[in-house]
């Protein structure tokens, strides 16, 4: 049908964009927007947008919708300007949606009983995730800088952080949850950077050299791989259990080892079980890394006279470096994921309270675990990127 | 990514593959024979076999959940990849792609506990979960693999005569097919370990005996059921593998 697409393509220039707006819409439409329950375990009675929000909200949210929708025609306004008001009007469509959140919750709370609590609905939830879509497909659409990219996120991050540091968000019943467990909350967030980092570093102390003997032997690669592959294949879990037994029984061989933390359950087994995981990340990425770089360019360093320790330390590992570095990036985002499983086998960390919230059915407990660990994951693989491109010799960075 | 197979002669990954099947299958079905074993390394575990649900059976149940997670995830996530590199769909290409990329940061267990809230407890939400997560690397590996078919390729069928269907159908799925059904093996490997963790919120599958024996301070519970999932994780890797080079069009070690 090419006459009728043509029109389409006449009158609308970002289908993308459309398709979110009427996604948000209809979810903000027909779905619950927050529930209310008389406590907090109990489920409770769904509360739509139009009853959770008060006028001034409610024509905000219309009136950025409207803006969005103008901006996904082809006219009036021109494609760059486009982009940059799809951004401001997500970024401030992102921020009302959860304001009117936690405004309701201080609104209705005032008359009820104080074990009453109100949650998130679907609703929150899709709009939420359009708001970012909206925003993630601007970025590409205007194929912006990453300096660009990082104040943008620099900017949402900040004013929802604001929010919650506010207080605003504290009749929220997620939020009453974290109150009960503030304190423990931060120990086990340390806790779970702790696992990841401790994991890290042995990962890159044996991952990397691995990796070079790699490259220098050719040989040694096919087993090599197979070896680390099989690790990465064995489920989890599977692992974390499977290391619990040797460890707890070497525990009780030797006491020494066992005041010093190696026994079958805790932080011993997870660290052991999250470097093997780590390690066919890092070792494949030296190893691509290092064959990736011109073999023209080490010749000319060894004819000017450079060691091969030299040719090593200046010329093959900074080239080597971006890719290098992306194997870091998987490897630290794998390891935040897997660390969660490592609650299971008593290492502690998020996970702990997942698991907790699953055996209580604590929903709440649970996204307390879930959402952080997400957040961070996606933290930890933005920040690397951005250190991938900033390794890359200036002149070729995007 | 077949590293792995990269200097291995093929006639050593086959053997391996038959051997750990035939002990997969072996320890399926006569797991209750090693009990002395079991009552022998640990003397002071009692029982010191899982005897809840046979091991066939959570087995079954464990490959049913995978199965048709994966089954779900392949038909949507192959149909998704196509719809975004077709004209239509092309607009949502780099959105998909995009989003495919941040959801695999998402660690699975956090995906497994943000849908309990929604879908209750039991089989149904570790379904969902699986097929969420098993959809990214199924979108992502059929995207790329369809942006590797080269555009004379494609220019020289429609100068043929060929149809849009007869070139996807002909000359874009073939060529594709081996990235595609590398997708569906980190699909499949992923899910397998996520319906581990899946007995946490219900469902019945070869980590119901992990988690009952690691709550119960259980030992051999816990082996019996990782030594079993393990093994059935490497036999589905290995079997992949084999799939893919099937498909290889004798150019794996290039673009590998």
């Amino acid at each position: 049908m090419p006459t009728s697409d043509a029109a389409s393509a006449r009158l609308v220039a970002n289908r993308v964009l459309v398709t979110l707006l009427c996604a948000g819409l209809l979810a903000a439409w027909l779905l619950p927007f927050a529930t209310m329950s008389p406590n907090r375990l109990a489920s409770g009675q769904t509360v739509g947008l139009s009853e959770a929000l008060s006028a001034w909200q409610v024509i905000a949210l219309l009136a950025l919708s409207a803006v969005l929708a103008v901006t996904a025609l082809r006219r009036p306004l021109p494609r760059e300007l486009a982009h940059s008001v799809v951004l401001l009007a997500s970024l401030g469509l992102l921020l009302i949606t959860l304001y009117s959140l936690g405004d309701y919750a201080q609104r209705t709370l005032v008359e009820k009983s104080p074990s009453a609590r109100v949650s998130q609905g679907s609703a929150f939830w899709v709009m939420v995730f359009c708001c970012a879509l909206a925003a993630i497909d601007a970025f590409q659409r205007a194929s912006s800088g990453w300096l660009l990219r990082l104040g943008y996120m620099l900017i949402a991050g900040g004013s929802v952080a604001m929010l919650f540091a506010s207080g605003h968000f504290d009749d929220l019943s997620i939020m009453r949850e974290y109150a009960n467990i503030r304190d423990n909350f931060a120990d086990q967030f340390i806790t779970h950077l702790v696992l990841v980092g401790s994991a890290l570093g042995p990962a890159l102390l044996i991952g990397v050299p691995l990796g070079l003997l790699a490259h220098r032997r050719v040989r040694l690669q096919g087993t090599l791989f197979s070896v680390l592959n099989f690790f990465q294949t064995i489920p989890s879990i599977a692992l974390f259990a499977l290391l619990v037994a040797p460890l707890s029984a070497l525990g009780n061989a030797f006491p020494l080892l066992g005041e010093w933390g190696v026994k079958g359950i805790g932080a011993a087994p997870a660290i052991i079980a999250l470097v093997m995981y780590a390690l066919l990340p890092v070792v494949r990425n030296t190893y691509a890394g290092l064959k990736g770089v011109p073999p023209a360019t080490v010749e000319a360093a060894r004819g000017m006279g450079m060691t091969a320790r030299q040719v090593l330390w200046r010329v093959e590992i900074p080239l080597a470096l971006p890719v290098m570095l992306s194997g870091l990036r998987i490897v630290t985002v794998q390891a935040i994921g897997l660390t969660v499983v490592a609650a299971l086998i008593g290492a502690g960390g998020l996970g702990a309270f997942i698991f907790q919230g699953l055996g209580q059915y604590a929903i709440d407990l649970v996204l307390l675990g879930a959402i952080p660990t997400i957040v961070l994951a996606v933290i930890a693989d933005f920040t690397l990127q951005m250190l991938v491109v900033l390794s890359k010799p200036a002149g070729t960075r995007r | 990514m077949n590293v792995g197979a990269l200097s291995r002669p093929p006639s050593s990954r086959r053997a391996l593959l038959i051997s750990l099947s035939a002990l997969l299958i072996a320890l399926v079905v006569g797991m209750e024979q090693l009990a002395p074993l079991f009552r022998a390394l640990f003397p002071d575990q009692d029982p010191a076999m899982y005897q809840r649900e046979s091991f066939l059976d959570l087995t079954l149940a464990h490959l049913a959940l995978v199965l048709v997670s994966s089954l779900i995830s392949v038909s949507v996530g192959v149909a998704a990849g196509l719809f975004v590199t077709r004209p239509a769909g092309r607009e949502f290409e780099p959105l998909v792609s995009t989003l495919a990329a941040i959801g695999q940061t998402f660690p699975p267990a956090a995906v497994l506990a943000i849908v309990v809230p929604v879908a209750g407890f039991g089989f149904v939400p570790t379904l969902v979960a699986l097929v969420l997560y098993g959809l990214l690397p199924v979108v992502q590996n059929t995207v790329a693999g369809l942006g590797t078919v080269p555009s004379q390729m494609l220019e020289a069928a429609r100068g043929n005569g060929m149809n849009a269907w007869q070139i996807l159908w002909h000359i874009e799925l073939p060529l594709a097919m081996r990235v595609i059904i590398a997708g569906v093996r980190v699909s499949v490997i992923i899910n397998i370990g996520t319906a581990t963790i899946g007995s946490t919120v219900g469902a019945k599958t070869l980590g119901t005996p992990i988690i009952a024996g690691l709550v119960g301070n259980n030992l051999p519970y816990v082996i019996q059921g990782a030594v079993l999932v393990g093994l059935l994780a490497i036999v589905t890797d290995l079997a992949f593998e084999r799939l893919e080079q099937r498909f290889s069009f004798g150019d794996s070690r290039a673009a590998s």
